[in-house]
C-alpha cells in the first residue's frame, strides 16, 4: 500500500446480486479487515466517490440506475466488478431478467472473481483499482496541459 | 392541511446494502403513506429449475440470498427428500441444525450491526460485526465458505465435522456467549438506544396476524409462530421454544433477535452434545415425481418452497415465498406516523432481505 497517497472513497451498489458479495464488501470496512484505516470510506453519494464497487449481474430494471450512478461520478473514476456474477452473470447467466455482467452496461476496470468474493480478494481488487486511478489521473493531467498549451498558441 | 410532498427513498441509498425503493408521502416531517416498489434484484430464479437438474438446483437455491443461504438449500433439499421419500441419516440432520443455527447467528449479528448503523451508533455497528466474524470463522472452518456454504445436498450433507472440531466449537461457545451478552446489554439498556426505539413503528398483535407477518417481526408483536417448533431437521429432538415479546415496537424486534442469538447458541450446544454417530448421507436414485410444500424457519421468518416434479431430471415448477415479501405489508403499516429521520430504523427493523424477496 506504499503508493496510497490519497483517500479513495468508495460507492457500493448492488445490481441484482445475491447479497453474498455485498456483505463481504461491508465486512471489508469492519474491524477484522478495516480498510477505513487507509482512508477508504464507503459513501452513499456518487459525486463523492472515486471507485464504484458493483456486485451482481445487472437486471433490466437496474441497468439505468447503474448507468446513472456511473455518469454522476466525477472523473477520474474506476469501476470494480465484485464477484463472478458481476463479471459474467455467473450462476444467474441463464436467467431471463439478467443482462449478464456489468461490462455490458458500463466499462469495467478490475474484475474480482469468487462466489462470494472474499474480503481479501475485494481489498486486492481495490488496491489494483487505486493504481489504475493514479494512471487515469496522470493521463488527465497530460491532457489538461496539452489543451492549455493549445489555448496559449491559439 | 399541510402540503404533501413525496420523498423517494432508494434504490441506491446508504442504509441498506441492497436496493429497495419506497415513495414516502410526507406532511412536514411526518410520514403519512409509504408506497414500496421492488424489482431491482429480480433475476428470475424460479425458471432456472427447467434448465438445471434437481441436484444442481441446490446451488441456485443457496444463491437466492447470501445471508440465509444455508437454510434455503436445507428447505429445498427437505422438499425433494419428501417427494422422493428419502430418509436422511440422523447425523446429517444434526449437522444441518448446527449450520442452520450458525447461519442464524451470523444473520442476526449482521442485522444488529446494520440496525445500530441506521441509528447512527457506529461503534455498536463495528462491535456487532467484529463478533460476527467469529461465527464466520466457524462456518469457514467447517464448510469452506464464509457466506455461501455449499454443504447441503439431496440425501444428506457433503461434509462431516470431526469430534475434535465439535469439541473446539463447543468450548468456543462460552466466550462467544459472554460477548453476545455484553453486546445485548448495550442494545437493551443504553439510554440513547432506548429513547430511539421505544414506541417506534408499533405493530399490534392483530395487525401482525392479519398482515401475515412472519419471523421476529411477528414474534415481537406477540404472535407465537416459529417454524422450528414443527421439528424439521433435528429441532424435534432438541426441544425448542419460540422467543416472544409483546410490545411490537422496534425495541421489541431488537430484543427478540438478541434473545434468539442466545437460543441459537443453546441449540448448537445441545446439538453438539447429542450428536449421533453414523453416515452423513444416503445414495439418491431416481427422479422426483410428485409435489410438496417445504417450510423452514429463516432468520427473517418462514420460507416456503413449493416443488413439483414430473419424473424427469428437471423439476417442472418451483415457487419460493420468502419471509421479507410477507413482511413488507407490515412495514407499510408501521411507517405512517413516524418522522422522516426514523424511516431507516423502521425499515431495518423488519430485517429486509431484498435478494430473497425478488429472487
Amino acid at each position: 500500500m506504499a503508493f496510497l497517497k490519497r483517500s479513495p472513497w468508495i460507492l457500493h451498489y448492488d445490481a441484482s446480486s445475491c447479497n453474498g458479495c455485498d456483505i463481504e464488501v461491508l465486512a471489508c470496512l469492519t474491524p477484522l479487515y478495516d480498510v477505513e484505516r487507509f482512508g477508504i470510506i464507503n459513501t452513499g453519494n456518487p459525486k463523492h466517490a472515486d471507485i464504484l464497487l458493483i456486485t451482481g449481474g445487472v437486471n433490466e430494471q437496474n441497468r439505468q440506475v447503474v448507468k446513472n450512478l456511473y455518469e454522476q461520478m466525477p472523473e477520474p473514476r474506476v469501476v470494480v466488478a465484485v464477484g463472478i456474477c458481476a463479471a459474467s452473470g455467473g450462476i444467474f447467466r441463464e436467467c431471463y431478467n439478467i443482462v449478464g455482467g456489468v461490462d455490458r452496461v458500463i466499462p469495467v476496470d478490475v474484475y474480482v472473481p469468487g462466489c462470494a468474493a472474499r474480503p481479501e480478494q475485494i481489498i486486492d481488487g481495490v488496491v489494483k483499482a487505486l493504481s489504475i486511478l493514479e494512471e487515469k489521473r496522470a493521463k488527465m493531467k497530460v491532457m489538461e496541459q496539452h489543451s492549455e498549451e493549445a489555448g496559449e498558441t491559439a | 392541511m399541510p402540503e404533501r410532498i413525496i420523498v423517494p427513498f432508494g434504490p441506491q441509498h446508504p442504509v441498506l446494502p441492497e436496493p429497495i425503493h419506497i415513495d414516502l408521502v410526507l406532511e412536514d416531517e411526518k410520514v403519512v403513506e409509504a408506497i414500496p416498489s421492488i424489482g431491482y434484484i429480480h433475476r428470475g430464479l424460479e425458471q432456472l429449475v427447467q434448465k438445471r437438474e434437481y441436484p444442481e438446483f441446490v446451488y441456485v437455491a443457496e444463491r437466492i440470498c447470501g445471508i440465509c443461504s444455508f437454510i434455503h438449500s436445507l428447505c429445498y433439499c427437505q422438499g425433494i427428500e419428501k417427494i422422493m421419500e428419502i430418509e436422511v441419516p440422523d447425523r446429517a440432520r444434526y449437522l444441518r441444525t448446527i449450520w442452520s443455527e450458525y447461519s442464524r447467528l451470523h444473520s442476526h449479528l449482521l442485522w444488529l450491526g446494520l440496525f445500530a448503523d441506521s441509528m447512527g451508533f457506529e461503534n455498536l455497528f463495528m462491535r456487532s460485526w467484529r463478533l460476527r466474524e467469529k461465527v464466520l470463522d466457524v462456518l469457514e472452518d467447517t464448510t469452506g465458505g464464509r457466506v455461501i456454504q455449499g454443504t447441503c445436498k439431496v440425501g444428506g450433507v457433503r461434509r462431516d465435522i470431526g469430534q475434535e472440531k465439535l469439541d473446539e466449537i463447543h468450548r468456543g461457545l462460552e466466550s462467544f456467549e459472554e460477548e453476545c451478552r455484553d453486546l445485548g446489554h448495550v442494545f437493551l439498556n443504553d439510554t440513547t438506544v432506548k429513547n430511539r426505539l421505544r414506541g417506534l413503528g408499533v405493530l399490534s398483535k392483530a395487525e401482525a396476524y392479519d398482515l401475515g407477518a412472519v419471523g421476529p417481526t411477528a414474534r415481537a408483536s406477540g404472535v407465537e409462530m416459529d417454524h422450528r417448533e414443527t421439528g424439521y431437521a433435528a429441532y424435534g429432538d432438541l426441544g425448542f421454544k419460540p422467543v416472544i415479546e409483546t410490545a411490537g415496537d422496534c425495541y421489541a424486534r431488537c430484543a427478540v433477535r438478541l434473545r434468539e442469538v442466545h437460543a441459537s447458541i443453546d441449540l448448537v450446544r445441545r446439538a453438539i452434545e447429542e450428536m449421533p454417530e453414523g453416515p452423513i448421507d444416503v445414495k439418491v436414485r431416481g427422479t422426483p415425481e410428485g409435489e410438496y410444500f417445504s417450510r423452514a424457519e429463516q432468520p427473517r421468518g418462514e420460507v416456503v418452497y413449493y416443488l413439483r416434479g414430473d419424473g424427469t431430471k428437471n423439476l417442472s415448477r418451483a415457487r419460493i415465498r420468502t419471509p421479507t415479501l410477507t413482511n413488507i405489508p407490515s412495514l407499510v403499516k408501521m411507517l405512517p406516523g413516524v418522522q422522516l429521520a426514523d424511516v431507516p430504523v423502521v425499515v431495518l427493523s423488519i430485517d429486509p432481505c431484498i435478494s430473497c424477496t425478488e429472487r
